[in-house]
């Protein structure tokens, strides 16, 4: 049935591949056009070359942003990650094995519900939640406690070196949910028969970990990872709705997203916007790709 | 796990997960989509109606049966008093004429893609959040000149012109490079705020010098109390108010003109210097440090629980915390202090604008429609109108005769008469935002303890050279 299978292939990805061009590819191809205009979003804009570009080296906040991102693509991967795999590991092979089959500890399935109860908010719902729990008087979740106990009170989003942490403690505590998920899902999938080969071998859970769980988990850490990565290079909406003064104090917490924000809808510098916009389009195709080929190793089959 | 077309089967889970993490790599940075409103808009393509009859009644000529679609910004003023007073007077005078109405809390959200496809509304309220840049719409012609309106007869009284019948600085206040553009409308006092029992159950009295101001400052302290603070997470231009105003009674108003005209050193000026140094001391002994990190409707309601006695604000704060005050408040305003004795101006003086825009769209079907809108509005009727719905004065001098304000807009209309010429403004804020968000970041590094009143100026005064070299920044002269 060779025969008439093109037609009816491309007859089945019109439809999608003209709403995923029309909507996505095009709108791309127009923030690289926008981004070389002076364009101020009203009348018809004007061709000004790399002119933006330009801008952006010596622009500041821009830098900060970069940087910013740089610690982000460190921490919030790696925090995740662990924490994920801690947790997943725990609820699905870190209690005792009954009858060959490898258990979670005691209420796994609860605390499994639990830890994704953060997915299920909206972004901006957490970052109000968090506003109230950083609040830095005694009305603050945290802080209000402190100061019952007459300590002073920690100011969480305010302090400059103290603030991205802050930020990045949130998305941590929103994303951990849905890897503990992923990694359960993998580990499930695991042969039940290796653990017990390597347990009857006399090796201990930290060794079941490492030499078992994580080298056949590699598969799913490794779309973690690009997952978390991208996730790094977003962030708009937490510190948005979280930060101080923006990305504030003075640009401590500011994110690409935050500065392309700012040039398009406060300043109409839709032009500079959209260069950011291309420059942030580069970094985070950059990353992905390099992630996939520096993991890409050998996967094990079972 | 080598996966071919002919084993459609092994697309595993892992597979489809990095084909959606491909996917998503593409989708995930959502922001670049933020470009992709349409600019192949066309100009002109929006015919204009043409003019009716010009009479008495109808000194701009608007055509009698032509449409008018209204835009309000529904915030603080909600939209009750165009749909109540302003519309209804339209309609009276051109019954046959259609008036839209459209409320909205996004005003650039609503009409920005209508201004690129060259359709607008002939009557915008912008304000808000999200208002549009008004410097923006200039550049770009969109903004109808309103000296037509300016120069007609008033509703009232033809033998009077409108541009009489408003409170002085009003079409300044709109006015780019000397052209009116822009209609502000309601009357707006900036000050210090506290209220009026807490001050008078401790005996404190508002002080006039600096020497009283301190001393002030130190006997509400001493009672437990924050004496002065600002939301520093999201309105930090509420002091940087301050300074400035400040600024202008230590060296006179021509401070502030050198400022928004972007002259050499503007912010480096003596007096500009000055008033930073002494609200840096004032953040450092008489604030709260956790003030940065709270909104400003955090810090209006500590004021209202009498755990903050000083608030810098402009006078819609009294409506604005009208769920929140409890009986008997009393919110009362006080200019800010004299600095020095040798001050330019006297401790009377303030700065007080015409607040909320108004402007009719060049682009738009019937301009001359938004003009004759515009024109009611400044009627007795309209202002009165207006008062009386949202308690707030007018620019139209006959509009709050005999209007029983609350006591705070009491208090500042008194300070305002005081004040009598010593009244001034300032327009940087309006004409170049990033100068605006570079001044709210420095005043926090600055009432926040970070940097001194020397880096102060010298940040700001970088970003206002670095705008005055920018060739993409339309500049702005008064």
């Amino acid at each position: 049935m060779r025969h008439g299978k093109y037609p009816f292939v491309i007859g089945f990805l019109f439809a999608p591949v003209a709403l995923y061009v029309t909507f996505v590819i095009w709108p791309y191809a127009q923030a690289f056009q926008i981004s070389m205009t002076n364009w101020r979003g009203l009348s018809a804009p004007q061709w000004v070359g790399f002119d933006n570009y330009r801008r952006l080296l010596d622009d500041g906040a821009f830098w900060k942003a970069v940087q910013h991102h740089g610690v982000l693509l460190l921490a919030l991967p790696l925090i995740t990650v662990a924490i994920a795999l801690f947790f997943a590991f725990l609820l699905n092979v870190g209690g005792k094995s009954s009858g060959g089959q490898r258990q979670g500890v005691w209420g796994a399935k609860f605390y499994r519900v639990v830890f994704f109860f953060p997915q299920v908010l909206a972004v901006a719902i957490i970052a109000v939640l968090f506003q109230m729990v950083y609040r830095p008087n005694e009305s603050g979740l945290i802080n209000g406690v402190l100061m019952k106990f007459g300590l002073e009170p920690i100011l969480f989003l305010v302090k400059p070196n103290l603030a991205l942490w802050s930020i990045i403690a949130v998305l941590v505590w929103q994303a951990v949910g849905f890897y503990v998920v992923l990694f359960s899902a993998g580990m499930a999938s695991i042969p039940g028969e290796i653990y017990e080969a390597a347990e009857m071998d006399g090796a201990t859970k930290v060794t079941l970990f490492f030499r078992v769980t994580l080298p056949l988990l590699w598969d799913t850490l490794q779309v973690a990872w690009v997952y978390l990565g991208i996730a790094a290079f977003d962030a708009f909406a937490i510190v948005a709705v979280l930060s101080v003064d923006g990305g504030g104090p003075d640009g401590a917490t500011t994110v690409l997203a935050m500065e392309i924000y700012r040039n398009a809808f406060v300043y109409s510098k839709y032009g500079y916007a959209s260069a950011m916009g291309v420059a942030l389009f580069f970094l985070t195709l950059t990353f992905a790709a390099l992630t996939l080929r520096l993991t890409k190793r050998e996967s094990v089959e079972y | 796990m080598s996966i071919t077309p002919e084993h459609p089967a092994a697309l595993d889970r892992r597979t489809v997960l990095r084909r959606a993490a491909a996917v998503g790599m593409l989708a995930t940075p959502a922001i670049g989509l933020l470009g992709a409103c349409a600019t192949s808009g066309s100009d002109g393509d929006n015919e204009q109606v043409a003019g009716g009859t010009k009479s008495e009644k109808n000194p701009l000529g608007v055509k009698e049966d032509a449409a008018i679609e209204v835009v309000i910004f529904n915030g603080g003023y909600g939209e009750k008093y165009a749909t109540d007073v302003h519309e209804p007077l339209y309609k009276t005078a051109f019954p046959k004429a259609e008036v839209k109405h459209q409320a909205t809390q996004a005003v650039s959200t609503v009409l920005q893609p209508r201004f690129a496809s060259g359709n607008p509304p002939e009557f915008v309220n912008n304000s808000g959040e999200k208002l549009m840049d008004f410097g923006a719409l200039v550049a770009d012609g969109q903004l109808q000149d309103l000296t037509e309106l300016w120069d007609a007869p008033s509703v009232d009284d033809p033998t009077k012109k409108v541009r009489d019948t408003v409170v002085p600085g009003t079409i300044e206040a709109g006015s780019f490079n000397g052209k009116p553009f822009v209609l502000y409308y309601v009357s707006t006092v900036f000050g210090i705020w506290y209220s009026g029992k807490l001050f008078k159950d401790n005996g404190w009295a508002p002080a006039k010098s600096w020497d009283d101001f301190i001393a002030l400052l130190t006997a509400i302290k001493a009672k437990g109390i924050t004496p002065y603070g600002y939301a520093g997470a999201n309105a930090a231009y509420y002091q940087w108010n301050v300074i400035l105003t400040q600024a202008a009674k230590i060296g006179g108003t021509d401070v502030l003109k050198n400022i928004d005209n972007l002259e050499d050193g503007a912010w480096k000026q003596d007096a500009v210097k000055q008033a930073a140094a002494a609200w840096a001391e004032v953040g450092a002994k008489f604030s709260d440090k956790s003030f940065e990190g709270l909104k400003h409707t955090d810090v209006q309601l500590r004021q209202n629980q009498y755990k903050l006695a000083l608030y810098p604000s402009g006078d819609w704060l009294e409506g604005e915390q009208k769920q929140d005050t409890p009986a008997g408040f009393d919110y009362q305003l006080m200019p800010v202090p004299s600095l020095t004795a040798s001050d330019k101006l006297p401790a009377t003086a303030l700065r007080a604008t015409a607040g909320e825009g108004y402007f009719v769209s060049a682009k738009s079907k019937n301009p001359k429609g938004g003009l004759e809108y515009m024109r009611q509005m400044l009627s007795k009727a309209g202002a009165k109108g207006f008062t009386e719905v949202v308690k707030a004065p007018t620019v139209v001098t006959a509009g709050s005769e005999g209007f029983a304000f609350p006591p705070g807009v009491a208090s500042s209309q008194a300070a305002l008469k005081a004040a009598g010429q010593d009244v001034f403004n300032l327009y940087f804020d309006g004409w170049y935002k990033e100068l605006d968000t570079e001044a709210r970041t420095a005043t926090n590094e600055l009432m926040f303890g970070r940097i001194n009143a020397d880096a102060f100026v010298e940040r700001i005064q970088k970003r206002a050279d670095a705008i005055k070299k920018d060739s993409s920044v339309t500049k702005f002269k008064r």
